[in-house]
């Protein structure tokens, strides 16, 4: 049954993706203005510019151009980027693992310090503590990503300098890297103060990233949490003399934090959706940085890889909580 | 004697709608978010008048002077001015314009065809249903700021394809709660009684029904107008909106960005007005709902 009920949701995802690239694709041939139009010296020949729709395969039908785009991609080609007279995939090979180390260290804090503020929250219920935690918490609930990031400009980049306003790494150092993974391979590789450049880099963009996502998760934990403690298996276990904290992070903990993993991984795709934004204040060199280019420079065949990689990158985060989800809770993994 | 105790008048209960007024204006969420909205609308209706110089004058020899209360400004420069000597207060007051615009026009049309939507496939069920919760699924596939950028790009930039890219995307959020909603409704026993009396389904439908999903929809519409405002200034930032000589706030944090250390009141006027207006629409539409909903009235 499991096994079914798996290979169910990895079908659905299948063709989830495969509506994306439809919509993708329809999306973009509506487009007004012809990229070639763009690419051109004003004295090229008509025959110079069918050679160049040739060339990116603009001159046949709509259906053929889906089909033959639609092969090549299950093939791994992308197609090569308009403006930047590269290959896609290998352009998308470069920017994800910036974006992916950005989104998932913002994964990291907000489940640690969301984690943190419902705990704390807990225990504190009806002290003077919990209003003003409650309180704190609304307004962070309140601040988009957009804003935070702006306002860490302000306060950390520019009143009190402590960390780099933009990129990935001190220009000025130039370390070599074998992968696109800067983060993880310093650190693997034992070369800290490499690690802590690239780690002062991503503070910025991580927190405006993070911190609307751990006040959802506070909230959100804090409310399973506070009503698994008026449970009877908590009053037995008070009864046998369990301390409050371990009573709230042993036993409620478990049973309150299904809902929340399923809400944190619809947030995570926001997540990834808010480092468009994010990635172009801290002119970060993510994916997300780049489609905002791709977009503005009209170049079609990098925003539909793109794109795609956004919405693979979404299908799979909601099919790893169904399987989470699933895996955590018995009764529905036979739903 | 029977006859006169049916007519006399008994002392006439408050309409609903009255009471609903009662309960508004005893919510101060209302109150507060309502009326720095409503100061908005008035100032940006009026922004010629309560502006004290022209947004887009430009005096290089007055280029990033501080605000008033700053060392080295000039008074008549209450916020100061951006690097090309254009005062920030008069920028901010017309920026509301466009902020306001967006937030009314877009929030209204989302809710409008998400309703509808929303209304026939919780009402009607089906195969109308199964089509409609389908596309919403599919819609909301995607990342709404990418398919935002991804829609002007296909509009080409400015403010009606700001608008029309936010209600493409944000009409699934009506339509989920809508169907919700009108399925909820669709079981409650008034339902059932006017369906006794022969009313028509469409009748049942928009006179019945629809007014008992208002007050959840008018709460939702608030909170909309806040993450409209929000998207609009993203896109200004980017530079995706309307044309640059059009004073908009995602425009001048974009301006005071480039030019944070030389002039931060560039980038802080505008942030703080972006942000006070999307916690006034929230507040608003937070306030609108506990107050307009029976159930967490009590």
């Amino acid at each position: 049954m499991l096994a079914v009920s798996i290979l169910n949701r990895l079908l659905m995802a299948i063709a989830t993706l495969f509506g994306v690239a439809v919509v993708v694709f329809v999306l973009l041939r509506v487009v007004p203005g012809d990229p070639i139009a763009m690419m051109i010296s004003p004295g090229a020949s008509p025959a110079d510019i069918a050679a160049l729709r040739a060339h990116y395969g603009l001159d046949a039908s709509l259906t053929a151009q889906f089909g033959i785009w639609l092969k090549s991609v299950v093939a791994g080609d992308f197609g090569t980027s308009i403006s930047l007279k590269r290959d896609v995939l290998s352009l998308l090979g470069e920017r994800l693992p910036a974006t992916l180390e950005l989104a998932l260290a913002a994964l990291a804090l907000a489940v640690l310090l969301g984690g943190a503020v419902a705990i704390v929250g807990t225990l504190s219920r009806r002290t003077v503590l919990e209003p003003v935690i409650d309180g704190l918490n609304g307004l962070f609930l309140a601040v988009p990503d957009f804003v935070w990031a702006l306002a860490l400009i302000l306060v950390l980049g520019v009143l009190y300098p402590l960390f780099p306003l933009s990129g990935r790494i001190d220009p000025s150092s130039d370390p070599q890297f074998a992968t696109p993974f800067y983060l993880f391979e310093s650190l693997l590789t034992l070369r800290f103060s490499v690690f802590a450049d690239v780690a002062a880099h991503m503070v910025m963009p991580v927190l405006a990233l993070g911190l609307p996502l751990a006040a959802i998760i506070a909230r959100v934990l804090k409310a399973a949490l506070s009503e698994a403690m008026v449970q009877d298996y908590i009053l037995l276990a008070r009864l046998k003399g369990m301390s409050e904290l371990r009573l709230v992070t042993q036993e409620a903990l478990r049973n309150a934090v299904g809902p929340t993993i399923a809400l944190t991984g619809v947030q995570f795709t926001f997540l990834i959706g808010g480092t468009v934004i994010v990635e172009r204040i801290f002119s970060y060199p993510g994916i997300g940085n780049m489609a905002i280019d791709a977009v503005i420079n009209r170049d079609l065949p990098l925003i539909q890889g793109l794109v795609l990689v956004f919405g693979a990158l979404f299908i799979l985060v909601n099919l790893a909580v169904d399987l989470l989800v699933a895996a955590l809770n018995p009764r529905l993994a036979h739903g | 004697m029977a006859e006169l105790a049916l007519t006399t008048p008994t002392p006439k209960a408050p309409s609903r709608a009255a009471k609903r007024l009662r309960a508004l204006a005893s919510e101060p969420k209302v109150i507060i978010g309502g009326g720095f909205i409503l100061v908005l609308i008035v100032i940006a209706i009026f922004a010629p008048f309560v502006a004290p110089k022209d947004p887009l004058e430009q005096d290089l020899m007055a280029g990033t002077l501080p605000p008033a209360w700053v060392e080295g400004a000039d008074p008549g420069f209450l916020l100061g001015t951006d690097d090309l000597g254009r005062d920030v207060l008069s920028r901010l007051i017309f920026g509301t314009r466009i902020a306001l615009i967006v937030a009314f026009v877009a929030a209204g049309l989302a809710a409008l065809i998400g309703t509808l939507l929303g209304l026939m496939a919780g009402w009607y069920g089906g195969w109308a249903d199964r089509l409609i919760s389908r596309l919403v699924d599919i819609w909301m596939a995607f990342p709404p700021v990418l398919l935002s950028i991804l829609l002007v790009a296909v509009f080409g930039s400015g403010v009606h394809s700001v608008i029309a890219a936010i209600v493409i995307i944000d009409w699934t959020r009506f339509c989920r709660v809508v169907r919700a909603e009108t399925q909820a409704q669709a079981q409650m026993d008034y339902v059932t009684a006017a369906r006794t009396i022969g009313f028509s389904r469409l009748k049942i439908l928009f006179s019945e029904i629809l007014p008992n999903v208002t007050p959840v929809l008018i709460a939702l519409v608030s909170l909309e107008m806040g993450i409209a405002v929000i998207v609009e200034a993203i896109l200004s930032f980017v530079g995706l909106s309307v044309s640059s000589d059009t004073p908009t706030w995602g425009g001048m944090i974009a301006e005071g960005r480039q030019i944070i250390y030389e002039g931060w009141w560039v980038l802080v006027a505008p942030l703080i007005a972006l942000f006070a207006t999307v916690l006034a629409f929230n507040q608003l539409g937070d306030g609108l709902r506990r107050a307009l909903d029976p159930v967490m009235r009590r």
